[in-house]
């Protein structure tokens, strides 16, 4: 550990015991990055959802506008210690998008635009646990917070809420996505800390 | 070109001094025992830590290019900043910081080098444009330098005074500025363009080496130009820190 | 633009090698490219690093830092040429 600059502080931040271990309460909401923004305009995007037997499912924007949206408050917690409790979204539910989905596979990998990938376990999709969000704070998702729409799915590291998603793949097995080849846990249970491999 | 052999060992540095230069931007001296110098253009990385063991680390390009254990940073305050608003406003003279370095051993500038150079730098990026200025003068190298400079307004510029006394001797200096000007000024507040590089920058086919430093937009659209106007694209070396 | 240049991979590939790694040339998997890592596009997630080509934008490394190791992820370079 290094000597202690005197005076600093760094970004606000509590430490809070309803917080999951190791976090710190923001009021921020930092951006972080693994490449550049995507702009994708909602005329071109597409959500796709492709099972093992090669049946690709499509909604376009229309389409998912269409759908029953719910409103989300919850909190969210960063691999990088950030957490912003009752956050406000607007989404549409992978429950509803999974409701005529045929898959005996268990897995998934989220694909978004720009390459960006991170899996999640089928059971952390659904069951009222993840969404397809296009809202912030009652305004339009930005695009470098992921807008059009990302996925959003609070109960696991952030990193797992892909943003500018744009199709989730049916998976036999927990094949790791881009941080989870590259050092972070393969679930991401904030609660249990499982920042890393 | 050798690669420098970097120090990855954390120092502990004393703030000697610091001193505003802008009204958003301040020089800090940090006495650094074992120092021992560095090469124009390189930078360090500064680590702070919180009482709670909080830490935070960022990248400074270092504004000079001596011998000795003092080293000379330049800082602007970022709006959404965590580590620039305590350098600007907290850190004091008897402080002690921690660094790591000098780093880099890719933008910079050495006296041995003969071509002509063109630096070009946007708000707090002239620091390490500083130290190649600096080192010029203080070799008494015959190369021939230019410095385009673009800032917001004239109180934003860092240096100041010693630009505008090595602008009679050392160096071309073109001051750019983007919002407002001085009085009196002849040309009207805007953005560097490519009209502004082709009439005060060292041409193409003079082979300048090209250092662009600044905000990642200024550098991208600087560099762009240059190479638009004929520069290979290795000869214009850039750099851009976040410095938050 | 949220990208920073490879200069600033300086100091945290100092904890790794024992040369200045921003000098040393490296050909990305993806297109080709042989570049000096100091012109890499690197994007900070936190204290963790993802660096790109700045020709294709392909991963060429990634640097994770746990509280334990660190972690760098090479398989999106080809060949890394260093100068001695």
């Amino acid at each position: 550990m290094g000597i202690i600059s005197r005076g600093f502080s760094g970004r606000s931040r509590e430490q809070n015991p309803e917080l999951p271990p190791g976090q710190f309460l923001t009021e921020d909401f930092p951006v972080l990055s693994a490449g550049p923004t995507p702009r994708i305009d909602t005329d071109e995007w597409e959500f796709t959802i492709s099972t093992e037997d090669g049946t690709v499912h499509r909604w376009s924007w229309a389409d998912l506008m269409a759908l029953p949206v719910e409103e989300v408050a919850t909190d969210i917690h960063c691999v990088t210690r950030w957490s912003k409790l009752s956050t406000s979204w607007r989404g549409v539910s992978l429950d509803t998008l999974f409701a005529g989905i045929d898959t005996k596979y268990g897995y998934t990998m989220a694909h978004s635009y720009g390459g960006y990938t991170t899996n999640v376990p089928l059971a952390d999709l659904l069951g009222g646990k993840a969404w397809i969000a296009f809202e912030f704070d009652g305004q339009p998702l930005d695009p470098e917070h992921g807008g059009p729409a990302r996925l959003l799915i609070p109960h696991l590291y952030f990193w797992k809420s892909a943003k500018w998603v744009r199709g989730i793949q049916m998976h036999k097995g927990d094949d790791p996505g881009f941080w989870e080849q590259n050092g972070y846990n393969i679930y991401g249970d904030p609660w249990l800390e499982q920042r890393y491999s | 070109m050798t690669a420098l052999a970097p120090t990855s060992v954390w120092k502990v540095g004393v703030v000697a001094s610091v001193h505003t230069e802008t009204p958003t931007g301040r020089s800090i001296m940090i006495d650094v025992p074992g120092w021992g110098g560095n090469v124009a253009g390189q930078h360090l990385d500064l680590r702070l830590t919180a009482p709670d063991g909080y830490q935070a680390v960022r990248s400074y390009s270092i504004a000079s290019a001596s011998s000795g254990d003092r080293v000379e940073l330049a800082v602007d305050r970022l709006p959404d900043g965590e580590v620039s608003p305590y350098l600007v406003d907290e850190l004091q003279p008897g402080d002690e910081i921690e660094l790591r370095g000098p780093l880099g051993g890719w933008f910079v500038w050495r006296p041995e080098q003969t071509e002509p150079v063109q630096l070009i730098g946007g708000g707090s990026g002239i620091v390490p444009l500083m130290a190649m200025v600096r080192a010029h003068a203080a070799s008494g190298s015959t190369a021939r330098f230019r410095l385009l400079y673009s800032v917001r307004t004239p109180e934003d510029v860092f240096f100041k005074d010693e630009l505008m006394a090595f602008a009679s001797s050392e160096i071309e200096i073109t001051w750019v500025y983007t919002r407002a000007t001085p009085a009196g000024w002849a040309t009207p507040a805007g953005r560097v363009s490519r009209d502004i590089l082709t009439s005060s920058t060292i041409p193409a086919n003079e082979n300048p080496a090209v250092f662009v430093c600044g905000p990642t937009g200024f550098v991208e659209t600087v560099a762009d130009l240059l190479v638009e106007l004929g520069h290979p694209a290795a000869s214009v070396k850039t750099e851009r820190f976040g410095g938050k | 633009m949220n990208h920073v240049d490879g200069n600033v991979l300086a100091g945290p590939l100092s904890e790794l090698f024992s040369v200045d790694m921003t000098l040393a040339t490296g050909r990305c998997v993806g297109c080709g490219d042989e570049s000096v890592l100091a012109r890499a596009m690197v994007y900070e997630s936190g204290t963790d690093l993802v660096v790109r080509c700045s020709h294709c934008d392909d991963v060429m490394m990634t640097l994770v830092h746990t509280p334990g190791d660190l972690r760098i992820e090479l398989r999106g370079i080809g060949m890394l040429k260093v100068p001695l």
